[in-house]
């Protein structure tokens, strides 16, 4: 099928999610905005990261409030790499549908291990020995 | 012969082949680190209290990597981008930068966190006989401070660790030159203890965990004491300083501490087989640091001026472009991945 031999075609990042997008430049302020996201992002990547490092020394009265905590920053930095940097933003439902998938049986496994300390279906409470 | 939507996405689903088989192996990718999560939770919620560390590792140094991580996952973009808008020499700087941090980021663990541990030495203490170390474990200030309210309850201590200085053995005779031999091959020496003339107490700089325990694995030789530096929390247990990891790693003291092996449970190195944390740490970093590898390694081949690499760009830079999307997503989810692993075991 088509190559694209547009060598030395001056083009502005193709829309992320849409890596079909036509590759003409003209669109700087467009591609200037981009390129300051990822920056941006990078930026509150890592001053979250000083966050977590800091909020883990703080004492939220048990180490699983603090173990709560630290998981959900973690999980907001996630959100802004898969969301921005692997442009899963606006990305194409084809994917969506497969990655929807992966997360109900992820989920799954987690709350297979979550099943030795409770069950939920007869309501009974693990006996620890 | 070019293979369909190589290039070009197919009209249908928008996306050409090798984005779509990268999006399904990270979902595979998922289930797969997953699982190793899953593994970290059953083994964490099903350590017994004060067998789960916490504090051991060295918090900077894995900020420092998580920020490498970070940075490269930024570059890696740019990189990309530069390719979209056809910037060949901003594409060879911002990737050379990626290949660059996943390097750095190989180097500290490889040679500076993973041997860190392979020469610390721990030993964990028989229940029966934790009174007798109370003055390296100060479980009684902990009895103090958890009856406290309003605070996180600190664990028990079942373990003192340290850098091994020396090691106390009886030997049979009759082994004497098997173990003299062993001796020499590590640069170690022999000497009597003073009080008791059955004991020879080893000692020399390349006394590792690994290597008493190697000794103890010789005919006729019986471990029957360590002698270690110890760390912070085992020199000063009753410091309120100890009750909470911290920020800066600080390493042995100069104290020195004895133990005898007939009051140990169970005594290595900082590696899997001392606990399950160790067991799931060094899988996990272990995986995820092969993953760096695998990365490194392919953003190396798409910067080199090769065919199939940055000599593409000249035939069909669309074409590199797609490939570089490729390996930066696989890139950013090593970094997403790292995201977790940075505070499940360095901080929380």
């Amino acid at each position: 099928m088509s190559d694209s031999h547009d060598h030395g075609k001056s083009a502005a990042p193709a829309a992320p999610h849409d890596s079909a997008a036509p590759t003409e430049l003209g669109h700087d302020a467009h591609h200037n905005m981009l390129l300051g996201l990822y920056w941006g992002v990078g930026g509150g990547l890592l001053l979250a990261t000083a966050f977590t490092v800091y909020l883990s020394y703080q004492d939220f009265g048990s180490r699983n409030a603090n173990i709560m905590v630290g998981m959900m920053v973690a999980t907001i930095k996630v959100g802004f790499v898969a969301a921005i940097f692997m442009h899963l933003k606006g990305e194409k439902w084809t994917i969506w549908k497969f990655l929807l998938f992966t997360m109900f049986f992820a989920t799954g496994l987690f709350m297979l291990t979550w099943l030795h300390y409770a069950d939920p279906i007869f309501g009974t409470s693990h006996n620890n020995h | 012969m070019q293979i369909p939507h190589e290039v070009t996405a197919r009209p249908d689903t928008g996306l050409y082949n090798a984005k779509l088989g990268i999006w399904l192996f990270l979902a595979s990718e998922v289930m797969l680190f997953g699982g190793l999560f899953s593994g970290y939770i059953f083994l964490r919620m099903g350590a017994e209290e004060g067998y789960w560390p916490h504090g051991l590792l060295n918090v900077p140094v894995g900020a420092m990597n998580t920020a490498i991580l970070i940075l490269s996952s930024v570059t890696v973009v740019l990189a990309w981008a530069s390719l979209k808008m056809r910037k060949f020499a901003a594409y060879k700087l911002w990737m050379g930068i990626s290949i660059l941090c996943g390097a750095i980021f190989l180097i500290v663990k490889l040679a500076y966190e993973w041997p860190q541990k392979f020469e610390h030495f721990g030993a964990f203490i028989k229940q029966d006989a934790l009174a007798k170390y109370e003055p390296m474990l100060g479980n009684r200030h902990v009895e103090e401070e958890n009856k406290k309210p309003g605070h996180t309850k600190i664990d028990p201590r079942v373990e003192i660790s340290g850098h091994l200085h020396e090691v106390e053995i009886t030997a049979d005779p009759a082994e004497k030159e098997k173990l003299e031999a062993f001796l020499h091959r590590h640069e170690l020496e022999a000497k009597a203890e003073e009080h008791d003339a059955k004991l020879q107490v080893i000692e020399g700089k390349h006394l590792t965990p690994g290597v008493a325990e190697d000794l103890s694995k010789l005919p006729g030789v019986r471990l029957v004491a360590f002698q270690l530096a110890l760390d912070p929390v085992n020199a000063a247990p009753d410091d309120a300083e100890s009750d909470k990891p911290h920020f800066w790693y600080k390493g042995a003291t100069e104290k020195i501490g004895k133990i005898e092996a007939e009051d140990v449970e169970s005594w290595s190195a900082f590696v899997p087989k001392h606990s399950p944390y160790f067991a799931v740490y060094f899988t996990i970093t272990g995986l995820h640091g092969l993953h760096v590898l695998a990365g490194v390694l392919i953003m190396l081949y798409f910067w080199l001026p090769i065919e199939g690499g940055a000599n593409m760009f000249k035939r069909n830079p669309e074409h590199l472009a797609n490939r570089v999307e490729v390996v930066g997503l696989f890139w950013h989810f090593v970094d997403l991945v790292w995201i977790f692993v940075f505070p499940i075991f360095y901080l929380l």
